[in-house]
This record gives C-alpha cells, structure tokens and sequence, in this order.
C-alpha cells in the first residue's frame, strides 16, 4: 500500500515560507491566492493488505519522528 | 571538570566547544561520538552547532533519535549539566528535554552577526559566573532560531526564571526575544547564541567563557 504522511505547520504557527510564495505569487500576477501553506509528504510503501494498520503505523511515526507536536500537525492517507 | 562534547555527523562547532572549554576553564574536553551509547560520569555535556544529519526532516530531529541521546538523557536526569548551542538547542528541543521549537527565522534570512544579550538570570549554572553583569556580547548564525513555544509555555518559562538569555535586538524573530532557556531542573540550557565563538577577546568578545565558568565553578 502506498502511504503518504502530510505534515503542515499548525495554524497560528507563521509560515514564513508561505508567506514569501505568497508574495511572489502576488509579484507575478496570479490574483486571489491567499494562506499559502508549505507542507511536506513523507510517501513510503507499506506491506500487507490491512488500511487500518498502515494507518495506525503511519501515525504512530508521525507522533515518534515525521512531525514536531509543538509546531506541527499532520494527515496520514493510505491509498 | 570533566566534560565532552557530542560529535554529531554534521557538527562544526564541536571543536569549537572543545577549545572554549579548555581556554575558559583549563581543563581539556573529550570529544564523543554520535554513536556511543553509555557516557562516562561528566560535569557538563555540550551539543554543539552545526548541522547535524544534515538538518534532514527538520533542525535537530534525526540527531535527537541517536543513540549517545539516550545516554544525554539518562546522564541530565542525574543533574550532569549540558549544553546545547545552536543546533544543539534545537536538538534538546527535539529530544523533549526543553520545550518548545526553533521555527524558520522570521526575515527567512541566515543570520550572522554578533548580538547583544540580556542576561535575564544570573543564578543560574550556567550563568553564575557573570556576577553583577547584565550584558553578554556573542554571535549568531542560524536560520532555524526563531524561539516558538505556546504563550502558555512561554507564561511558565518567564515565571519560573527559565529565560537566561533574551536579544536586545531580536534577530530572527524568536518570541519575547528569548535567546536562551533552561529546563525546570535547571541543569538543561539551550541557547542559540555561541558562547563558543566568543570566549577571548581575539574572537571580538570574551562574553562567553563566564557560561562554561559557571558551570566549572558548580563542577
């Protein structure tokens, strides 16, 4: 199975990379955009067949290593 | 005294540490490797800067997981005192022994420069040494030392003395101008200053030798 762990800043946390895109974004001409967000995807491979589990695994590694409590927050998709 | 300073792949200040101590206090550092998982019994355990694992994931995150982490832990719970400046901050920050983060500079931009501190705490062990002094002169070079914690945390830190340092000048945005926190049993500093590149004048300030002082003079 395929999994991928989103992890963004939570909200209230200022993105400072999001908030230089946004900007540039802005220079270029693309009206509109607002609450530019950078992320990072954490995608692996996970064996076995069973969703639940891959999720919880996911999960369990999100909170142990892929993502900060403190400053982050994160979505774990099993596909 | 006896101390050592943990050598992360990626470190580049562990040197520096090394010589700071020996210049400060006159007595010479060990230098341990990542992977050591016991440590010898130590007055003080320095993290030095640098750019452990690479800043992979995030500043400090992989480095916090290494084995010699365990043994920094085990060895804090027993009062050693330890250090960690720079990535080292943001090291004991992600191993949980101090709270909260150090986030993206606020301007996004490295910044080096030399900064003024406010010595906020003079009791502590790691600042004992500066007396009546308010002031320390050291540099900055970081990228991830914007200081972020929830103002609940933040209420706790002020309240309880666990600022030691703060930016006169905030250079990278951290809240309330925090440059250097300890943990609740005060044997725990994180700082993002280097005391490390301003222990003799020749370096432009002698402001940090007084820190490794103060912990030679609680050794």
């Amino acid at each position: 199975m395929k999994v991928r762990v989103e992890v963004f800043l939570k909200a209230g946390v200022l993105d400072v990379q999001g908030k230089a895109i946004e900007a540039a974004l802005g220079g270029l001409g693309f009206a509109g955009v607002s609450e530019v967000r950078v992320g990072r995807i954490i995608a692996y491979d996970a064996a076995g067949d069973d969703r639940a589990a891959a999720e919880t695994q996911g999960k369990a590694m999100a909170d142990k290593l892929l993502a900060n409590a403190v400053i982050e927050s994160y979505r774990v998709e099993v596909a | 005294m006896k101390s050592a300073v943990v050598v992360f792949p990626g470190s580049n200040c562990d040197r520096d540490c090394a010589v700071a101590i020996e210049r400060s206090t006159g007595s010479k550092a060990e230098m341990v490797w990542h992977m050591e998982s016991e440590l010898p019994p130590l007055d003080l355990i320095v993290l030095p800067g640098g750019f452990s694992y690479g800043d992979y994931l995030r500043c400090g995150a992989m480095a916090a997981l290494s084995p010699v982490m365990g043994a920094v832990k085990v060895a804090a719970e027993r009062g050693t005192a330890v250090v960690g400046i720079c990535n080292g901050f943001q090291v004991l920050c992600e191993a949980g022994m101090l709270p909260g983060a150090l986030l993206r500079n606020a301007g996004l931009k490295y910044v080096c420069k030399r900064v003024t501190l406010e010595i906020i705490n003079s009791q502590t062990r790691f600042t004992s040494a500066y007396g009546e002094k308010r002031e320390a002169v050291m540099t900055v070079g970081n990228g991830e030392g914007n200081y972020f914690a929830d103002e609940e945390t933040l209420d706790r830190l002020e309240g309880e003395g666990r600022v030691v340092f703060r930016y006169q000048d905030n250079p990278n945005g951290s809240a309330r101008a925090i440059a250097g926190i300890v943990n609740a049993g005060g044997n725990v500093l994180g700082v993002m200053p280097h005391p490390d590149r301003a222990f003799e004048l020749d370096l432009g300030s002698a402001d940090g030798a007084a820190l490794f002082q103060s912990v030679a003079a609680s050794a």
